[in-house]
């Protein structure tokens, strides 16, 4: 029972934990005679820092121990199985899953009495009936169980176990001893109020690298993918290729060229919808509304930005794509009597959905930043006999342009990293094409539909949409970084 | 007082530009001027003193319609310029303020080039016909904001590059290049250092030959160095008003004198 011991390990540091934080407290409060004045900290200090001590090693070296002890057993078990099993098994993964399932049913047998552990330790694959025992516990095996795969799963069973067991001791004295050390440095002059502070920045600190440490995780896995797609395929024809065609048969075309295409020609109508309404939104909101209809009509500007973009997709493929057929197409039945547009999906509809959902991004960044300009500006122009409209366009606006052009850049990394309005709304042909009433596809698309359904891992057809999204990664990130560095070169004007 | 120069300056006029009569500021509930009568003339420094948040700031921004901006700001009474009522219905505040230039506590320059900065009147007002003509009317008013000779190298330099002396001189260009008739100056040195501000209290004095200048200070010292015509103001109220050596000299109100003296404010 690995689990349940790890279960009463986990509880017995908590135990100690709380112990810890109790007895350090008195300790500190008896060694001050009782006057809490005399101690350098509050009591409950000594209790945090004894607790801070019993619990932080044990859990750490516990949490190593976890994640470390199943690898080595698997790897010292690798050893035992010959590469025949391998070979048949397709992969030393999938085989070592295997032993992991009959070593894991071995010990539920036990559990449940089927077996006793003696038993489960000498059975032989060739006279007893392991997959019929197992599938009496509930354990179901798609095979026979060879006997190198019995063998290395008792071997992992006993392994596990010896581990478990000096996880065990380990863990509990390390929290023992913290315990203890903390206790024993308690008295009236050990600075515990120092002690916590410095814990108290350690998990502070943890968190932040966690957080970096994820994207740099993230990252890697995209990069290692794509240097395993760019050892399969040509990089010269990812690149400068000119045609998306994915055969899974293989012999693919994969350019991310016009896929490039389609994102940017979505993207820029997107902005030129988004970028001109939510502009004006934001000059009415921030220079004419009164302080009524401004806290009314921001929120409801703001919800805008809280409806899921699947949403916005349903709503480009319902509603607006056949509306602007009912106007650019069915011919002589349509509003403009032409048929230029056949399907819903178009690059306009795309476009025009993601310049909506994009409004409320450019207003409220546009609003800061135009509230960010000094009154005093406004007040000049006012004095020197400028209306309110040329104040704006002269004075608020040439200001404000910095921030506003960083405001625009993020919209469009957005635009550009966005997937659900083109996954419904822009359809699935790659192609270049300066139509806009045509279906065209994204990058975004693209990856989506490489890997859903079944998928090899080691095809190029796949794995581009790891080279994709990279290339993606790539380009949100310095659209990013350029927005970034232009706002902040702004701010520093009025601070 | 002993550093006060109190020079006798002859009134050039008596001509009366501005008139206020009963004027009431509220700002919500706050009542923040109460009834205040005043005649400013032509051609003379007027400089309002007072303690902070007595109001002098306040009645100067009733004088070119700055109030209208702030919502919650009520005016009542009347205020005529050359006779005519500024609070008439029939009355643009935008070309109002064109006539009353401004000129702020802080030093405002448009994040422009300099000669943008000073063009930006003209421009909005279409005074000048021609390049020719505006390029002439920049010239002419930082010549008379003093600082054409510092600039004159560099006119498409930005003006928030300047030193604040400098930008504040650039900011009574721009007030000046619009031709105002009156020039109203909100404490206009008190983010300068003493050598700025005696190059914009010499150029107040020049600016006098062609304009009323109205001039809000916390610093007594300069008001008497400056204005001919001193207003007092506490809580709300005009408490005196005359000529700036009677008021510094022999003011006829207690609350005047405890101010001056430095036992109030």
């Amino acid at each position: 029972m690995a689990l349940g011991l790890t279960g009463y390990v986990v509880l017995a540091i908590i135990l100690l934990t709380v112990a810890a934080f109790f007895m350090a407290r008195s300790r500190a409060k008896s060694t001050a005679g009782g006057d809490i004045r005399l101690l350098h900290s509050l009591p409950n200090y000594y209790g945090y820092n004894a607790a801070m001590f019993a619990a932080v090693p044990a859990f750490g070296v516990l949490m190593i121990w976890l994640l470390a002890q199943p690898m080595i057993i698997e790897n010292s078990v690798f050893k035992l199985i010959p590469e025949r099993i391998v070979s048949e098994g397709s992969s030393r993964g999938l085989v070592m899953s295997d032993v992991r399932r009959v070593a894991e049913g071995l010990d539920i047998a036990v559990a449940r009495g089927a077996l006793t552990d003696d038993e489960a330790g000498s059975m032989r694959a060739d006279a007893d009936d392991v997959r019929s025992i197992l599938g009496g516990v509930g354990v179901a095996l798609g095979s026979d169980v060879e006997p190198e795969v019995l063998q290395a799963a008792q071997q992992y069973r006993s392994k596990s176990e010896t581990g478990t067991f000096w996880m065990s001791t380990t863990v509990v004295t390390l929290a023992l001893l913290g315990a203890a050390l903390a206790i024993f440095v308690t008295n009236a002059d050990f600075r515990a109020r120092n002690t916590v502070e410095r814990g108290a920045l350690t998990l502070l600190i943890l968190a932040a690298s966690l957080a970096i440490l994820t994207t740099v995780g993230i990252v890697l896995s995209m990069l290692f993918e794509s240097i395993n797609f760019f050892r399969l395929h040509p990089w010269t024809d990812f690149f400068f290729g000119g045609s998306w065609a994915p055969n899974f048969r293989g012999d693919s075309d994969l350019s991310i060229l016009p896929l490039l295409w389609g994102t940017l020609y979505i993207s820029v109508i997107a902005l030129l919808v988004a970028v001109p309404i939510g502009l004006f939104a934001a000059i009415y909101l921030s220079e004419y509304a009164g302080p009524k209809t401004r806290s009314t009509a921001k929120p409801l500007l703001e919800i805008l930005a809280g409806i899921p973009t699947i949403v916005y997709g349903l709503f480009a493929l319902l509603t607006v794509g056949p509306a602007l057929v009912s106007i650019f197409g069915r011919g002589d039945n349509g509003l403009l009597g032409v048929d230029w547009m056949s399907g819903a999906t178009a690059v306009l509809t795309a476009g025009l959905v993601m310049g909506i959902m994009l409004i409320p991004f450019v207003s409220s960044l546009s609003d800061d930043i135009i509230n960010a300009v000094p009154q005093s500006m406004r007040d000049g122009s006012f004095g020197l006999g400028a209306t309110h409209s040329e104040t704006i366009r002269q004075v608020v606006l040439p200001a404000a342009l910095p921030g506003i052009v960083g405001a625009v850049l993020l919209a469009a990394s957005r635009a550009i990293g966005e997937t659900m309005i083109v996954v419904l709304g822009a359809g699935a042909i790659a192609k270049f094409s300066l139509n806009p009433l045509e279906a065209m596809t994204t990058i975004t698309t693209r990856i989506v539909s490489q890997l859903t359904g079944d998928t090899d891992f080691a095809s190029p057809e796949t794995l581009v949409a790891f080279a994709l999204g990279l290339t993606l990664f790539v380009l949100t990130l310095g659209l990013n970084v350029l927005a970034l560095y232009i706002v902040r070169k702004y701010r520093e004007q009025y601070e | 007082m002993n550093d006060m120069r109190i020079l006798e300056r002859d009134v050039d006029t008596n001509t009366i530009k501005i008139a206020a009569r009963g004027v009431q500021v509220y700002y919500g509930d706050n009542h923040a001027i109460k009834d205040v009568d005043v005649d400013i003339q032509d051609k003379t420094v007027t400089a309002f003193i007072g303690p902070s948040g007595c109001g002098k700031s306040t009645f100067l921004r009733c004088l070119n319609r700055m109030n209208d901006t702030i919502d919650i700001c009520r005016v009542e009474g009347d205020i005529h310029i050359d006779g005519e009522d500024i609070y008439d219905k029939r009355v643009d505040p935008v070309q109002l303020r064109a006539k009353v230039g401004m000129v702020f506590q802080k030093p405002n320059p448009f994040p422009k080039s300099i000669y943008d900065n000073v063009a930006y009147g003209p421009r909005i007002h279409g005074l000048a016909k021609n390049k020719a003509e505006l390029d002439e009317i920049v010239e002419n008013a930082l010549r008379r904001a003093a600082i054409w000779n510092e600039v004159k190298d560099r006119l498409n330099a930005p003006g928030t590059g300047l030193s604040g002396g400098q930008q504040q001189r650039l900011c009574i260009a721009r007030a000046v290049a619009t031709e105002p008739e009156v020039l109203l100056m909100d404490e206009p040195c008190s983010a300068l250092d003493p050598i700025a501000t005696a190059q914009v209290e010499e150029l107040i004095d020049e600016l006098r030959q062609n304009y009323s200048v109205v001039i809000v200070t916390h610093s007594m010292q300069q008001a008497a160095r400056v204005s001919q015509k001193t207003a007092f103001f506490h809580l709300g109220n005009l408490v005196e008003y005359g000529e700036t050596g009677n008021i510094f000299t022999n003011p006829e109100d207690p609350r005047t004198e405890s101010y001056i003296t430095g036992r109030i404010g």
